[in-house]
């Protein structure tokens, strides 16, 4: 039987506000357990919230990236339920009055086509602390430092029919809350968590299947993997005749397995009613054009213009556009590089390995966009070899120097090109190698007459200590030997 | 109105308060009558009424993004049950 | 000195008279010779309040004393007090010292008054009596001479019994049904609950947020007038305290009462009062008649309605409230626990007593699937009925007048057994909590020698003016100084 997939996604979004949402408590990360949790965080008795400002506005940015409802009046309610990381013993949340209503995205596809995937709602809510499961003497240990960060819960409609269109909603939501600057993107501290739901329904029918919530995924690969383990589980239960369960399923990526979180309770029953300590809270139109004036240039709009003010395809634009920290490192490199195709290749190369390969951000990058610049303007104009580059760029990397003229003066990379120069190393090398000319001269094959050519670069690279410019040795190497 | 038995081992539950059979019995009759006088409610006319959530209708203030806490750990630890290393101990939890 | 009023004390204290540790030793020496009567205070912090006095001599030296600088006084166990246990009268916090202060506390604090400890309470303010206290119930210094062991009203009814008993001149209290104005009533002594908002919440131990408020108790108006001066003001941590001027409350107590317009809720002189009792009330509106008042009846339709919308929001929101009482982080413990289940479950079966855990589970219920819009809802949008009956009654009268409780302070343990018997006592105050406004209780009278309360409404915001009204009617009527055997 032909299956279709249908996904939606709630994503927790962590906003970047210096202080907690209801309390004047820092959300910095890392801290020693329980240092930033202060009295209403830990919900000592009689204290009370007070909501901070920036949730709001960011929450209103996203709201305004993402073309959606602005909600008017909002209210925050209260979900019941016990748990050690949640100290009120409930959650403050939004129900039926969010501060973003329904809006849109637009989702780049790798074929070439653009997918709409609506937004139902995004509110506002506190997050939970982190349980610690080490063992404490067969105890867990309770952290309320993240008690109270706030979030914006972002939930799709069930728009995405497949692993690759969820990772793409989800690859685009993160670039959009990066670049607005409300969210540092940063999963591995689950700055960004994923939820996701899944059904599947007989090929082309109307009617949506049973549903289950994958929770907590993050990381795009985690993510990709998830959906595809919950898709072959519900497809093999169905083929099989069987019935999906509505039921929420934790999935451990390291084993790629997935089971059932077992609730102790028949139902949850959160028993959800206004929160009587808050007040709605109205969004005025000042409000509202105060936050669109903050929208830095959105993903969208910076790769339409890395097209037309670099002159860069569609792929090295989409790349380079949609993480704002990699955008801007481009520009600064751009701008001191001048050739925009060398610099785009040199970002999407040496340097994106680089920082991979030692788990870096584009932040913690200790060479600047200017440098890079820098170091493309010298290969641009010929000053460099590759392999010249590298060298340069390893030194750059590695501290060893930050000024990458004096870096090619001081290693002596810079590439002879005087051609008078070059001529009389390969004359000198030539007459030193009559066999090997005799052997060029009456080969007929151009693919060994290729090969033999590079077996007299050595030498003239010996000859001019490293620095002759390979491309030049070939041309004077061709005229010289006739070839 | 009455409320059963079942009921109340369930929302005693959700509440988290352990009740034995007696209390049971006692919170059947105490619960019923306490609904009893609620179910007076059901007689107004509310058809066209706004539900009220503060008594002055007012609107929420909203404060500053900055920090004003300091770390109080010691402070607030020492009035705590069970703690190490910084942390509020439970029993174990299990996801 | 036990017997003057804080006006009274200010002015000893600024003549030199007395000192504010001569004071409060006075005042110490007599709780700890007289309490064991009334059970009034669950702590009393003889240290600290000497040392407290010691200072507030100091400050009156070097010339920088407020009207409160060294008075003597109580908080209700309900605001927190930094370094000072606060148990809220429940073994949930037995042990609970809070580093921090309630608003009110670091309030009367910066005044210079002197705390002298915390008085008794029903628990988490649920009760009516004061018979839910896991440090005991308290006694009404009123019908002891006749050997009988009396409830002061509840659930402020620590602070009541002790103002009236003389062991402080002044008490803080809390009113989210009634629990300021019926046990003042009861003990005779004069109550205020401001509107919801004048008050500071925080740092106060909630029960439903929506109708808690911070008051004053003590014998005369003058003296609550003195306290509302001290509490009062917006909070910005408090996200309900409302952004408003403070008067100062002590500057209009003696306008003239020519011309006030009172109203009669005849919804509030029904059968449930008991003749003598209304006949106490009538007489006191009729001294407000000489004074120049002019009474007219009035009508609060909906106000039958306000107990049963009352049983639902008040627990719906105490359900929430309480939750944040599951032994992790303090207070009470059930010793080992052994599972997370058994923690929660054994440590609030254990920590909070029956009355408490009822109203948890009532509200529990009210908010639970499918009863939320035949409840919650439901009750939200009586009390919107009941606050525009309100609103109406202000276009046409200045304040409302009506009895406190239907009967005088009764026998403890008499109600104990039925929980909707003991809700009935708040039926003349439950409405005023609903719609938010502020009201008194004043001593009008004696009914077989027990105090009577009358109840003086006013509009949102119209402290002055009901205090006002309350000082002119003690100016006329002695009520307020009669003292208990």
């Amino acid at each position: 039987m032909q299956w279709d997939i249908v996904i939606g996604l709630e994503i927790h979004v962590q906003l970047a506000t210096q202080t907690k949402i209801f309390s004047g408590t820092s959300t910095a990360y890392g801290a020693e357990p329980n240092t930033q949790a202060s009295a209403v965080d830990l919900a000592m008795p009689g204290t009370l919230p007070v909501p901070n400002e920036n949730a709001f506005r960011y929450a209103l940015m996203f709201g305004l990236a993402v073309n959606a409802e602005i909600g008017r009046r909002s209210v925050f309610e209260r979900k019941n339920y016990f748990y050690p990381d949640l100290p009120k013993g409930y959650q403050t949340t939004q129900l039926d009055k969010p501060i973003v209503g329904p809006g849109y995205v637009d989702v780049d596809l790798a074929n070439g086509e653009t997918k709409r995937v609506r937004i139902h709602h995004a509110h506002l809510e506190e997050d939970a602390g982190k349980s610690l499961h080490e063992d404490y003497h067969g105890m867990t240990g309770i952290d309320l430092n993240r008690a109270g960060t706030p979030l914006i819960e972002v939930v799709t409609e069930p728009d995405m029919n497949s692993a690759e269109e969820a990772v793409a909603f989800a690859r685009k939501l993160h670039s959009i809350v990066t670049s607005l600057g409300i969210c540092d993107g940063d999963m591995s501290q689950g700055s960004m968590r994923f939820d996701v739901n899944i059904s599947l329904k007989p090929k082309g029918s109307d009617t949506l299947g049973t549903r289950t919530e994958t929770k907590n995924l993050n990381s795009f690969r985690f993510m990709e993997q998830a959906i595809a383990h919950e898709v072959e589980r519900q497809m093999d239960i169905l083929e099989d005749g069987g019935k999906i369960e509505q039921e929420t399923r934790l999935y451990n990526g390291d084993r790629d397995e997935s089971r059932s979180m077992r609730t102790k309770e028949e139902a949850n029953d959160y028993r959800y009613f206004p929160c009587p300590d808050l007040l709605p809270i109205e969004i005025d139109d000042s409000f509202i054009e105060d936050a669109r004036a903050r929208l830095p240039e959105l993903p969208d709009a910076r790769k339409a213009r890395f097209k037309g003010q670099y002159g860069l395809n569609d792929y090295d634009a989409s790349l380079l556009s949609s993480d704002a920290k990699l955008a801007s490192f481009f520009e600064e490199a751009a701008a001191h590089g001048k050739d925009a195709k060398l610099t785009a290749n040199w970002i999407q190369g040496e340097f994106s390995a680089r920082l991979k390969a030692e788990e870096k951000t584009v932040t913690e990058s200790p060479i600047s966009g200017a440098q890079l610049g820098d170091l493309v303007v010298r290969i641009a104009d010929n000053t460099l070899s590759s392999a010249g580059a590298k060298k340069v760029f390893e030194a750059l990397w590695t501290g060893n120097g930050d000024n990458v003229d004096a870096i090619i003066d001081a290693k002596g990379l810079k590439q002879v090109s005087d051609t008078g120069a070059l001529e009389a190393m390969v004359d000198e090398v030539l007459a030193g190698m009559p066999d090997q000319v005799a052997q060029f001269q009456n080969e007929e094959d151009p693919k060994k007459r290729k090969k033999m050519l590079g077996g007299f670069m050595g030498p003239l690279m010996k000859a001019s200590k490293g620095q002759g410019n390979p491309k030049l040795f070939n041309e004077i190497l061709l005229k010289k030997l006739g070839g | 109105m009455t409320i059963s038995r079942e009921n109340i081992e369930k929302v005693a539950v959700l509440a988290r308060i352990q009740v034995d059979d007696d209390q049971v019995s006692a919170l059947e009759k105490d619960l019923g009558n306490i609904l009893d006088l609620v179910d007076q409610l059901g007689a107004a006319d509310t058809d066209a009424v706004e539900p009220m959530a503060h008594p002055l209708d007012a609107i929420q203030r909203l404060r500053a993004d900055e920090v004003t806490e300091t770390n109080q750990r010691e402070a607030f630890q020492a009035t705590a049950p069970a703690t190490e290393d910084g942390l509020y101990l439970v029993p174990r939890v299990i996801e | 000195m036990h017997n003057k009023t804080v006006a009274e004390l200010a002015r000893e204290l600024d003549s030199g008279t007395v000192s504010s540790l001569e004071l409060t030793q006075q005042l110490l020496d007599r709780i700890k010779k007289e309490d064991s009567k009334y059970n009034s205070f669950i702590t009393v912090t003889e240290e600290q309040a000497l040392a407290d006095a010691r200072a507030a001599d100091e400050q009156r030296a070097a010339g920088n004393a407020t009207p409160w600088t060294g008075i003597p006084f109580a908080h209700k166990d309900i605001f927190c007090t930094n370094g000072i246990r606060t148990t809220c009268g429940s073994r949930m916090l037995e042990n609970f010292i809070p580093p921090y202060d309630a608003t009110v506390t670091e309030n009367f604090r910066k005044a210079g008054a002197v705390c002298l400890g915390k008085t008794n309470m029903d628990e988490f303010a649920m009760g009516s009596s004061n018979e839910s206290s896991y440090f005991g119930a308290v006694t009404n210094p009123w019908g002891l001479d006749n050997g009988e062991k009396r409830v002061p009203g509840g659930s402020s009814g620590g602070s009541a019994a002790a103002v009236a008993a003389r062991l402080v001149p002044a008490a803080t209290a809390t009113d989210t049904g009634g629990s300021i104005r019926q046990p003042a009533a009861l003990c005779g002594i004069t109550g205020l609950k401001p509107t919801y908002g004048r008050v500071s919440r925080y740092g106060m131990i909630a029960f439903a947020s929506s109708l808690d408020q911070g008051g004053t108790m003590a014998r005369t108006a003058e003296d609550n007038a003195m306290m509302l001066n001290v509490m009062a003001g917006f909070d910005p941590k408090d996200s309900t305290s409302i952004e408003r001027d403070v008067p100062d409350y002590t500057a209009t107590l003696n306008e003239p009462l020519k011309g006030l317009r009172i109203g009669l809720p005849k919804e509030y002189f029904s059968d449930q009062l008991s003749p003598a009792m209304e006949e106490q009330v009538r007489a006191a509106v009729r001294e407000y008649e000489k004074l120049g008042a002019t009474v007219k009846e009035v009508s609060l339709p909906n106000a039958k309605l306000a107990i049963a919308a009352y049983y639902v929001i008040a627990p719906a929101e105490a359900s929430a409230n309480l939750s944040r009482f599951d032994g992790v982080r303090y207070g009470y413990r059930c010793e080992d626990p052994k599972d997370l289940m058994d923690l929660y479950t054994r440590t609030r079966a254990e920590g909070f007593g029956n009355e408490v855990k009822r109203r948890i589970l009532v509200g529990t219920y009210a908010l639970s699937h499918g009863y939320y819009d035949a409840y919650y809802l439901k009750a939200q949008k009586v009390r919107r009925l009941i606050q525009q009956d309100f609103a109406n009654a202000f276009k046409e009268v200045d304040v409302l007048m009506s009895p406190v409780s239907p009967s005088p302070a009764f026998i403890q343990g008499e109600k104990t057994n039925d929980p909707v018997t003991m809700y009935l006592e708040d039926i003349f105050t439950i409405a005023i909590n609903l719609a938010g406004l502020p009201a008194m209780s004043v001593p009008a009278g004696f009914v077989d020698g027990l105090p009577v309360g009358l109840q003086i409404i006013g509009d949102h915001f119209a402290e002055a003016r009901l205090l006002n009204a309350a000082h002119q009617f003690q100016q006329v009527t002695d009520w307020h100084q009669r003292e208990p055997k």
